[in-house]
């Protein structure tokens, strides 16, 4: 009798632990980290520094241009819609490039990842293929596909392709057993096995899998605007260079990286409540 | 009523880690399975969870042969095994498929208020305790009112408190339903508090070695006498379980020295 009474003393006040316990952390996580800026002040002061510099004489500024050249050119380009046109034409690309790639990538991953004959047949040409640095493709692809539109969607689906498929196939094949376990015992058929087991448990890696193959469709879809393109951001860096527009290459590069940033900020926070489950040490990276 | 008959399992690497176990245990017993490690008590818990099969032998739930998990069999592992995606509640209710959602909402309710757990019900596993989760792990077994239900050292990774009151939370909800209960353990404490029955268990390979009853009048009384000669009765037979073969020659051998020398 006094056992169970002990016992219930225990879990209450354990109970009572927990509940304290979060508000805590969300009162931490809602206070904001000044030194977050921190961050900030390296870029700023140098480029203040530069700014200076080239006011002051010291540099002529004419190869890199200072920052208030930098950002008058992008607003130039941004008003005359230019700016806006490329980075549609990019985006579009990349869009595209992305969502067939990582389609390959999921189904193929999915197969080769759950099914072991798949595995065997699949995985080594899979892999030999990967070796090949993607960019050795682009002429085989510009003599197949033409010098358009098809061509550089093709090299960005490839570059998104592998690490989407090596992602989703590795998350698959590292799933818990004890967890696949747990559905056996519950009689859970294939299908509802991979509904309501595989699916979520993969879903966090898959999700990283999805960023670095977005990661990688920025890259590629410089290198396909390289090769031949009259519109978007690759072409501004090429434009610039042929014409000697420093402040134009440094311009579209910023562009760029804001661009790659949004993108991947999008992809964490929309796939954001999939994973809110997990238990990381860090919630965002 | 749960039958082994005959059971052996020998794994592809030639270890034989259960040899010919005859066991028969009866609707609402209580029976712990004890010994040392590797004496084959979580094989044999797996093999009537279905997980693995048998080499040789049958298990029959009322004379029904048993292959694969069956839906009247419930288990608890070691680890609380929980979805880390799903609610505590919906970790319940995951073995209630085929249940209306009125009824999947009530028995799972009361099962989080026999663990007390209700104000949990919407945490994720990640908020809760080692205790609580293998809470939640009991309750999910329960649920779905299985007539056996196994239970794989549910208790060993945790401190003497937490194991005391999941004993008690475990014992309410048996009270219930009262299903027959297999229960590995290596705590002699843990078998005499919840058994009706000790087998204890022998390695290499895995056999039963004796059978104790444990007929004692619940609720237990931990610290009166009773509890602490069964304790004792238990300790004796797993002590000679686990003498091996050449060391009671060594004892026999002293002993003649010791005549020769008298």
């Amino acid at each position: 009798m006094t056992g169970q009474a002990e016992s219930q003393a225990w879990s209450s006040l354990k109970g009572a632990a927990a509940l304290a316990a979060p508000p805590l952390a969300e009162r931490k996580r809602r206070t904001f980290d000044w030194r977050l800026l921190l961050g900030f002040l390296l870029p700023v002061l140098i480029a203040l520094l530069w700014e200076a510099a080239v006011h002051f004489g010291i540099a002529q500024g004419r190869l890199v241009p200072p920052p208030s050249r930098i950002v008058a050119t992008l607003l130039a380009l941004s008003e005359t819609g230019e700016l806006w046109t490329h980075v549609w034409a990019t985006l579009w690309r990349v869009i595209v490039g992305f969502v067939i790639g990582a389609a390959a990538g999921i189904v193929f991953g999915a197969l080769s990842g759950s099914i072991r004959t798949a595995r065997y047949l699949l995985d080594p040409t899979l892999q030999a293929l990967r070796a090949i640095p993607s960019i050795a493709w682009v002429p085989l692809f510009i003599l197949w596909l033409g010098i358009f539109e098809a061509s550089k969607v093709a090299l960005i689906a490839v570059g998104v392709f592998f690490p989407v498929y090596l992602g989703i196939a590795g998350a698959i094949l590292s799933v818990d057993r004890k967890l696949v376990e747990v559905g056996h015992v519950f009689r859970l058929s294939r299908l509802k096995l991979a509904r309501r087991i595989l699916l979520p448990a993969v879903l966090p890696e898959a999700l990283i899998a999805l960023r670095s193959g977005l990661g990688l469709g920025f890259m590629f879809v410089v290198a396909a605007e390289f090769m031949g393109a009259s519109e978007g951001l690759g072409y501004l860096l090429v434009d610039g260079q042929q014409m000697g527009k420093p402040d134009q290459i440094l311009a579209a590069i910023i562009a760029f990286a804001l661009l790659g940033k949004i993108a991947d900020s999008l992809l964490v926070y929309g796939t954001r409540p999939l994973v809110r489950w997990q238990d990381t040490v860090r919630e965002r990276l | 009523m749960l039958n082994l008959e005959h059971l052996s399992k020998i794994y592809a690497d030639g270890t034989r880690a259960l040899s010919d176990i005859n066991l028969s245990v009866h609707e609402g017993e209580i029976v712990a399975l004890i010994g040392g490690s590797g004496c084959g008590k979580t094989t044999l818990l797996r093999l009537i969870a279905g997980l693995d099969r048998a080499s040789a032998g049958a298990i029959r739930l009322d004379d029904e042969p048993l292959s694969g998990p069956h839906p009247a069999i419930g288990i608890v592992f070691q680890e609380p095994r929980l979805l880390p995606w799903l609610t505590v509640f919906d970790n319940i209710a995951f073995g209630l498929d085929g249940v209306s959602a009125a009824e999947r909402k009530g028995r799972v309710h009361h099962a989080l208020e026999k663990i007390g757990l209700v104000e949990h019900a919407d945490r994720w596993p990640r908020d809760l305790s080692g205790g609580q989760q293998q809470r939640v792990a009991i309750a999910r077994a329960f649920v779905t009112n299985p007539k056996v239900l196994l239970l794989d050292e549910p208790f060993s990774a945790l401190d003497a408190f937490t194991r005391a009151s999941l004993h008690e939370h475990l014992l309410g909800l048996w009270e219930e339903t009262r299903p027959t209960v297999v229960l590995v353990t290596h705590d002699v404490q843990e078998a005499v508090t919840l058994a009706d029955r000790a087998i204890v268990m022998q390695p290499k390979p895995g056999r039963i070695f004796d059978e104790l009853s444990l007929s004692l009048a619940r609720p237990r009384d931990k610290t009166g006498l009773p509890f602490e000669s069964s304790v004792r009765r238990v300790l004796t037979a797993l002590d000679q379980s686990l003498n091996t073969p050449h060391k009671q020659p060594q004892r026999e051998k002293d002993r003649q020295a010791a005549a020769l020398w008298w």
